[in-house]
């Protein structure tokens, strides 16, 4: 299951590995609301990975608890080969996983800058008072943490607004803000939640391509969450298709586009 | 390394002032390029070697005297020392400007034959890529920034970076071959080939030898004493002939320090930080500047607005007098002086002009207000025009006769005529050899005694000795009653109405004069926001009626203003319109330098402009747009078309 043996060389000449995370068996309820039942998928090293499915289906779910956010009832997660003991969402970033938003989150008074530089957090091990008075490791361990981030915003052409306040920045601009706090973690595993929702087509094409170029670039993983079924078939390698929490199709683009179930689920059938 | 000795009196190419610098100014700043949010910067020397490396690697992949290179990409270092890279192997740097689309790119790459490529980025790359196949002769492209171009087919394809690295490895088989290219340069050589944006038909290569460059350089370093210790920013296309003499020629016989911004958005605040002390920029740019502080002004505290009013108005009082060395009375300077303290400095700083010794804007004509703003905040903005053809200079303002309406005296060096249809004829040393591979235009433009025809109508004031450009020669052509049409001129005085992007007046032929109008969408749009005027897109902006009233009035104070002008009074407009869409480049309806292409646009809207004339009161429309990935797409819309008031025209008043 496991064997990280397997490298397979896509179409346009990336590498994708072994499994990086598993996800197997996974139940979760709220009191009496199942909202995934019973799902298994796993994620590769170096692919795109999307999880789709129409409203309600347990998407966003799904990706709570793989950030540590949920702990589901039944079922376990494997990431990097070990099976993962419940975990705090901080634990979890600092296992290397880092995450975007469906609604954006950060903070609104803080520079463009500051909040990209919090992305950094659990990358740094000098104190609070270290940090407080500048001193000693602390001021090396900024410089170094400075330079990453500054990549990053080179990366996502955002210095235009390196000092503005967060706030006065449009909802487009918000979003690869968000996407740059977690690529400045340096993630091993990147979790998008709806990175294109509510943009326009070129802010959409924007994104789509840094989606692309981070993958390219920094040999990311990446499982995304989207609904623009165009941006899910052209950006991903694989895709998990849910519907009522549970997993309805697992493949390729062109498998899931000609799946029977799928096309129930998103054209609509009765439900028996 | 053999030139040397004879290399004081042989400053004949940019590469031997290159190696001059690199001696003389060895540990002055050259270049510097703000990366990662950090300024970097490379000394003369430091300029030197890697220009060096650079040449080499060229040498390595076969460049030969003759050559051309395209060079695309926005301002870096590593992009203008491959132009004098290429200059050093003896091959001609060609620039693009690079947002060209791959249409007009291949035009360019396939009349120049260009053997190398040199691209800024992927985006460039992938348009030359794009337009390959009609480029039989195109054997190697470089590219700057790696980013997604890893998986490109390398064969062809080199990072700058391996280039350099491969041509230090293998600099003891090339440093002699490159000693003698560089001593093989001789002054008439072609220095660069610049092509011009074309406001007709296709564009054209122009030739401009080292000795148009270098005298050019040297003249205007001398005229304005420009020295080593200058900075300036290296923000404008690397295709246009100005950055050309700016940041290259200038730069490299002055030896002063050429700055690259990090991104272009973020140009205003590299601005700042850098403070340039000589800086150039079309009206644009000032137009932008003093919109973006009118409009934060409106937002400012009670106080602060009062006191900028007070200030400002006193500054456009006695402000230019203080700057020419007039006199000005005792209160008046001690008030301008408080004003400094106040209001000015801190403004000039905010802007990046605290340390600005001279300033040009040329190109389009500027508002009188916005050149007397910035006149008055005490800084020295002058005119000059000029051409690609002429290696830029042909008329420029001396420091102490400074004025809004005139162009200046005749640069040093540069004979000027006006023949009897009234265009402006030129001569210099900066005049270029030829239109590259098309001797009839070069034919048709510069005659045999070396007089070249500006195509532009205009008259030197007796009494000063300065040149006023009035219009474009072809442009200015009669109406139906015989009476004079300048539409430029009328252009122009509606342009300087912040609110007013663009506008192209017809009327050659023609009864009347009407117009097409572009709002700013800036200006406009923060207007709107003010008066609680919703809209949702530019189109339903332009077409808001309290809009079409706000132009109307505009229009009608510049037809007052027509009206007192006797030569020029049946230019006043009597119908115009608000276009749906911004008048754009990808369109074809301006040049990538922005100007208005006025056949283009008459055909392409023919039916707006019959509607000008018929009486309609709106009409339909469809127009083609080209977004900037290269798909077209349609835009629908009704126009308005609304009817301006008409001023008598008076007799012109006796006193001035």
């Amino acid at each position: 299951m496991l064997d990280s043996s397997e490298v397979t060389v896509t179409a346009d000449g990336r590498r994708i590995g072994g499994v990086l995370m598993d996800i197997r068996n996974i139940t979760l309820r709220f009191g009496g609301v199942v909202a995934i039942r019973d799902t298994s998928f796993d994620i590769r090293e170096g692919e795109i990975r999307a999880i789709i499915g129409p409203n309600g289906a347990g998407k966003s779910s799904m990706l709570n608890v793989i950030s540590g956010f949920y702990h589901p009832q039944e079922g376990e997660i494997w990431f990097r080969g070990e099976k993962r003991p419940p975990m705090k969402p901080y634990q979890v970033a600092r296992q290397g996983i880092a995450r975007t938003f469906q609604n954006i989150a950060l903070f609104e008074g803080m520079s463009v800058l500051d909040n990209i530089m919090t992305g950094r957090l659990t990358h740094m091990k000098t104190g609070l008072a270290a940090q407080a008075i500048w001193w000693g490791r602390a001021e090396a361990e900024e410089v170094a943490n400075r330079e990453v981030v500054e990549r990053v915003i080179d990366f996502l052409e955002i210095q235009h607004i390196r000092k503005t306040p967060v706030g006065r920045l449009p909802y487009g601009l918000k979003k690869r803000v968000e996407l740059a706090r977690a690529l400045a973690a340096e993630p091993k595993l990147l979790l998008l939640d709806e990175p294109m929702a509510g943009m326009n087509v070129e802010e959409k094409e924007d994104m789509s391509r840094f989606i692309l170029d981070v993958n390219d670039e920094f040999g990311t993983t990446i499982a995304l969450i989207e609904h623009d079924m165009g941006v899910v078939m052209d950006l991903s390698d694989r895709v998990v298709v849910m519907d009522y929490g549970k997993k309805i199709g697992d493949g390729t683009p062109d498998e899931v586009r000609n799946n029977q179930d799928v096309i129930d689920a998103y054209l609509g059938v009765a439900h028996d | 390394m053999a030139r040397d000795a004879g290399a004081a009196d042989a400053l004949i190419s940019i590469p031997a002032l290159l190696a001059r610098n690199a001696r003389q100014y060895a540990t002055r700043t050259a270049y510097r390029e703000k990366e990662f949010g950090i300024w970097q910067s490379w000394t003369w020397l430091e300029a030197s070697e890697e220009i060096r490396a650079l040449a080499m690697g060229f040498l390595a992949l076969g460049m030969e005297r003759g050559d051309h290179v395209a060079i695309i990409g926005r301002n870096r270092p590593a992009l203008y020392w491959s132009m004098v890279a290429a200059q050093s192997v003896g091959a001609i740097p060609v620039p693009l400007y690079q947002d060209a689309v791959a249409e007009e790119m291949a035009y360019v790459l396939e009349h120049c034959g260009a053997r190398y490529v040199v691209a800024g980025d992927q985006e460039q790359v992938d348009k030359v890529l794009e337009v390959q196949d009609r480029l039989p002769n195109l054997e190697h492209m470089m590219y700057l920034d790696p980013r997604g171009l890893r998986k490109y087919d390398h064969t062809r394809l080199h990072a700058l970076k391996d280039v350099a690295a491969e041509g230090r490895v293998a600099h003891e088989r090339f440093e002699k071959i490159l000693a003698e290219r560089i001593a093989a340069i001789g002054y008439d050589d072609t220095c660069v080939m610049l092509y011009t944006s074309g406001t007709t038909g296709r564009p054209k290569g122009v030739v401009l030898s080292n000795r148009n460059i270098i005298e050019s350089s040297r003249a205007s370093c001398e005229f304005d004493k420009l020295t080593c210790e200058e900075e300036v920013l290296a923000y404008l296309p690397m295709a246009w002939v100005g950055d050309f003499i700016f940041s290259v020629g200038q730069a490299y016989w002055a030896g002063f320090c050429v700055n690259c911004p990090e991104s272009p958005e973020t140009m205003m605040n590299d601005l700042k930080e850098i403070g340039p002390t000589y800086f150039f920029a079309p009206p644009r740019v000032f137009e932008t500047m003093l919109t973006n502080v009118m409009i934060r002004m409106e937002d400012a505290a009670r106080l602060k607005k009062r006191l900028f009013d007070y200030f400002m108005d006193h500054a456009r009082k006695v402000g230019p007098a203080i700057l020419d060395g007039r006199p000005v009375g005792g209160w008046d300077r001690l008030k301008y002086w408080l004003g400094e303290f106040l209001i000015y400095g801190p403004l000039k700083n905010n802007l990046g002009l605290s340390r600005i010794r001279v300033a040009y804007t040329a190109g389009e004509a500027i508002g009188p207000e916005i050149f007397q703003f910035f006149r008055g905040l005490g800084i020295n903005l002058k005119q000059l025009y000029g051409q690609t053809e002429a290696s830029v200079f042909i008329t420029v303002q001396p420091d102490s006769e400074v004025r809004a309406d005139t162009v200046g005296v005749p640069a040093p060096g540069v004979e000027i005529r006006i023949d009897e249809k009234g265009e402006v004829y030129y001569r210099s040393p900066g005049v270029f050899v030829e239109y590259y591979k098309n001797p009839e235009s070069t034919a048709k433009t510069k005659d045999a005694e070396g007089w070249v025809a500006t195509g532009d109508a205009g008259f030197i004031e007796p009494e000063t000795g300065h040149l006023r450009i009035i219009d474009r020669a072809k442009d200015v052509g009669r109406m139906a009653d015989g009476s004079l049409f300048a539409p430029k001129y009328v252009e122009n005085k509606l342009k300087f109405y912040p609110n007013i992007l663009e506008a192209v007046v017809f009327g050659a032929g023609r009864d009347y004069c009407t117009a097409f109008i572009n709002i700013d969408l800036t200006a406009v749009g923060n207007w709107a926001e003010r008066n609680n005027i919703a809209y949702a897109s530019y189109q339903e902006l332009a077409q808001h009626p309290k809009v079409y009233e706000m132009i109307r009035e505009h229009v009608e104070e510049v037809n007052r203003s027509l009206a007192q002008d006797e030569m020029l009074s049946g230019c006043q407009i009597h119908r115009f319109l608000v276009l749906h869409k911004e008048l754009d480049a990808d369109d074809g309806e301006l040049t990538r330098t922005r100007k208005v292409r006025r056949g283009v646009i008459a055909e392409k809207y023919a039916d707006l402009v019959e509607a000008l004339y018929s009486g309609a009161e709106s009409v339909y429309t469809e127009t083609e747009v080209t977004y900037e990935d290269g798909r077209k797409g349609v835009i629908k819309a009704t126009v308005k078309i609304m009817d301006a008031p008409v001023v008598e025209p008076r007799p012109k008043m006796a006193a001035e």
